[in-house]
């Protein structure tokens, strides 16, 4: 077994018997691996007594899980109604410009992927964006840059 | 400076993180060793005046005093007002006395803003646990018919009735039931769900514990989207906590009965916030819809008899318990009893949470209390309930936000957001939106939704590119019929609300008549 799959069989299997453990299974090993590679759908599928085609499912069903890896800072830009009041369409194509990247792509460099997302709660400051795990409100161009620099700073 | 610490209050909460809360809980950290100060710094939720984040609290004479927005900047500047007791210029006065937040009616954020969500000792010195405290003494038949009595109807979107769904739960015999609280907050334009959660989570576990002892179920999942990691901290510590106080586990409160509960963090999916799609996710499958019946009450988590609410609903439960139903009823307007926390967001500017007994007029919510919008131009339309919910006109609104009126007038109240849309907005462009929106969301399992969103987008772009406009416009009505009756669930059912309401109240973005904006 190489590393991925080992990784892979003790994190799921410890899974198992949970209300859901599929899911946060699949979440666990994402975290510890930076993105689910095709040998997960075996190995979770021999663990939790399904089928191979019924992990697949699952794995396809959620926005979040991905059989990439991502880049290294992770842009989250909401998409939503209430972004899209304070222009967020055009931080956008502001952001998609600024950084040589479009949106739902890795750079050539793979430290940063551009994505939407559809509401991160934070409507009354919008437009909202999430660099990494930092939230950032009233979002523009300038303060995305520094979110990302900051990251890079602390070495993430 | 000598004497006790002075204690500053700052938000933890994701509104006054995401516009540097943090930073600057550091900077008043840094500044106040270097003065010598002594300060205890205690993170709390958030008022709801978002404008005004990060907002600064500091406690003088009993009386909570703000400054905000404050900066990181000014942190030495107001720590040296604040030892002096002189005036600065981000100076608010008194928080409580704020009119937005003076006029409201705070049933459920009572206590969100001024304790640590964490902490069980705040929460009981502040009046939580007094429901309860009084279910325990009382019967489940009781708990239910006092919730049925109250009036309190679903605020996740439905309205429905929330004492029927207790009764049914109640009257399902099976060996096991569980309460499930729909915490996937998937609507633009709300964040009530996210603010409680992490202002006065325990409110959220004590309606949990209440609803458990009414029905009879001893198990209970948070089923709470990834989008909001703050909370799904914060909640986890919350039941951690409540657990070692015996507010949850086996002996509740010492009632002897029992109640567990966890968070379930889904995984990026707007359908599951649909209860069905929610309970097949919970149980770690693809979140698709089932076909009701059989309802989740008598049929839900693992075929189980399950109680599936909303947040706001179940933190609406522990003061209906305590105070009674009838003390509940009277706030609110015909059928739509109790308070409502609504959100203005979008183009406004103090936008932010307002709680307030239903009946506000959503003119208003918009400008009395919203203040217009951020960018300074007119008002052209708020959608209201999220991105299933309509396009509303200025002539509609001088309505009143109750659930009737607003389904009288081909709206709902939804889960009570309102986005503000200034007149740069584009209907036509939010129409298409909501189709392209569905098309992303869908969970696949019933054509209408799934393949009349696709076609909506198309028959959307024919119009706007006048490719046989007309006859694209039967098509639309046609495909927005068949998608309200022949869908699964509100996902395909209520797309057509946004694209139909944008078509008949703002024809002139869809070539439909002549440009009346210009003129008038």
């Amino acid at each position: 077994m190489d590393a991925n799959e080992t990784k892979l069989t003790s994190i799921l299997t410890a899974h198992v018997g949970q209300t859901g453990g599929l899911i946060t299974g699949l979440r666990a090993a994402q975290e510890a691996i930076g993105y689910l590679p095709s040998e997960t759908d075996a190995i979770a599928a021999e663990a939790f007594n399904l089928t191979r085609a019924e992990v697949k499912g699952v794995i396809s069903f959620y926005e979040d899980f991905h059989r990439e890896p991502k880049g290294k800072t992770v842009v989250r830009l909401c998409a939503a109604e209430a972004c899209q009041a304070v222009g967020s369409r055009t931080l956008q194509r502001d952001v998609e410009k600024h950084f040589a990247v479009k949106s739902g792509e890795t750079n050539a460099s793979k430290d940063l992927t551009v994505e939407p997302v559809y509401c991160l709660g934070l409507c009354s400051c919008a437009p909202a964006a999430l660099v990494g795990d930092r939230l950032v409100g009233r979002a523009d161009v300038e303060s995305i840059a520094r979110a990302i620099e900051n990251r890079r700073k602390a070495g993430a | 400076m000598t004497g006790a610490a002075i204690k500053l209050f700052l938000p933890l909460d994701s509104v006054a993180v995401s516009l540097g809360a943090d930073e600057l809980a550091d900077a008043l950290q840094s500044a106040a060793e270097q003065k010598n100060f002594a300060v205890e710094i205690i993170r709390t939720g958030s008022r709801g005046m978002h404008w005004l984040e990060p907002l600064l609290e500091v406690e003088h004479e009993g009386v909570r005093h703000g400054y905000g927005p404050v900066s990181p900047g000014d942190t030495e500047d107001i720590l040296e007002a604040i030892a002096a007791k002189t005036k600065h210029s981000k100076s608010l006065g008194p928080v409580e006395e704020i009119a937005y937040f003076k006029s409201q009616t705070r049933l459920i954020f009572a206590r969100c803003g001024i304790t640590d969500p964490t902490s069980v000792e705040d929460y009981t010195d502040h009046g939580g646990c007094a429901g309860l405290d009084k279910a325990i003494a009382i019967s489940g038949d009781q708990l239910c018919e006092t919730v049925l009595q109250s009036g309190l109807r679903g605020r996740g979107g439905a309205g429905f009735p929330a004492g029927i769904k207790w009764k049914t739960v109640a009257g399902a015999p099976a060996d096991q039931k569980y309460i499930v609280c729909n915490a996937d907050e998937g609507d633009s334009g709300t964040f009530a769900d996210r603010m409680i959660m992490e202002g006065d989570p325990f409110l959220l576990i004590e309606g949990m514990a209440i609803a458990g002892l009414a029905v009879g179920a001893t198990k209970g999942y948070i089923y709470l989207r990834s989008e909001y990691p703050i909370a799904a901290k914060i909640l986890k510590t919350a039941i951690a906590r409540a657990e070692a106080a015996n507010i949850l586990g086996e002996n509740v409160r010492g009632s002897g009965k029992a109640f567990h509960l966890d968070v379930f963090i889904g995984a990026g999916a707007y359908i599951c916030g649909e209860e069905t799609s929610l309970l097949e996710s919970l149980e770690g499958k693809r979140g698709e819809v089932r076909a009701k019946p059989p309802l989740p009450a008598l049929e839900g988590l693992f075929g189980k008899p399950t109680l599936v609410h909303n947040v706001i609903t179940l933190c609406s439960v522990p003061a209906i318990i305590a105070k009674g139903a009838e003390a509940y009823r009277d706030f609110g307007m015909g059928k739509s009893t109790g308070t409502m926390p609504f959100q203005i967001a979008g183009n406004v500017k103090y936008g932010g949470l307002y709680e307030t007994a239903f009946g506000v007029t959503l003119k208003d919510l918009i400008e009395k209390i919203g203040g217009g919008t951020r960018s300074g131009k007119a008002v052209r339309t708020v959608q209201i309930g999220g991105p299933l919910g309509a396009y509303l006109p200025p002539t509609l609104f001088d309505l009143p936000m109750d659930y009737e009126t607003m389904l009288a007038n081909g709206a709902g109240v939804g889960h009570g957001g309102i986005v503000i849309f200034d007149e740069s907005v584009n209907l036509l462009e939010q129409a298409r939106y909501a189709f392209e929106f569905c098309v992303e969301e869908s969970c696949g399992k019933c054509t209408p939704c799934r393949v009349g969103s696709v076609r909506g987008v198309e028959v959307i772009d024919r119009i706007r590119d006048d490719v046989e406009r007309e006859k694209n416009f039967i098509v639309l009505e046609d495909l927005c019929d068949l998608m309200v009756d022949g869908s699964l669930c509100a996902m395909g059912g209520m797309t057509p609300i946004p694209v139909q309401s944008a078509v008949q109240h703002f024809p002139e973005d869809f070539g439909m008549m002549p440009a009346k904006r210009a003129a008038e």
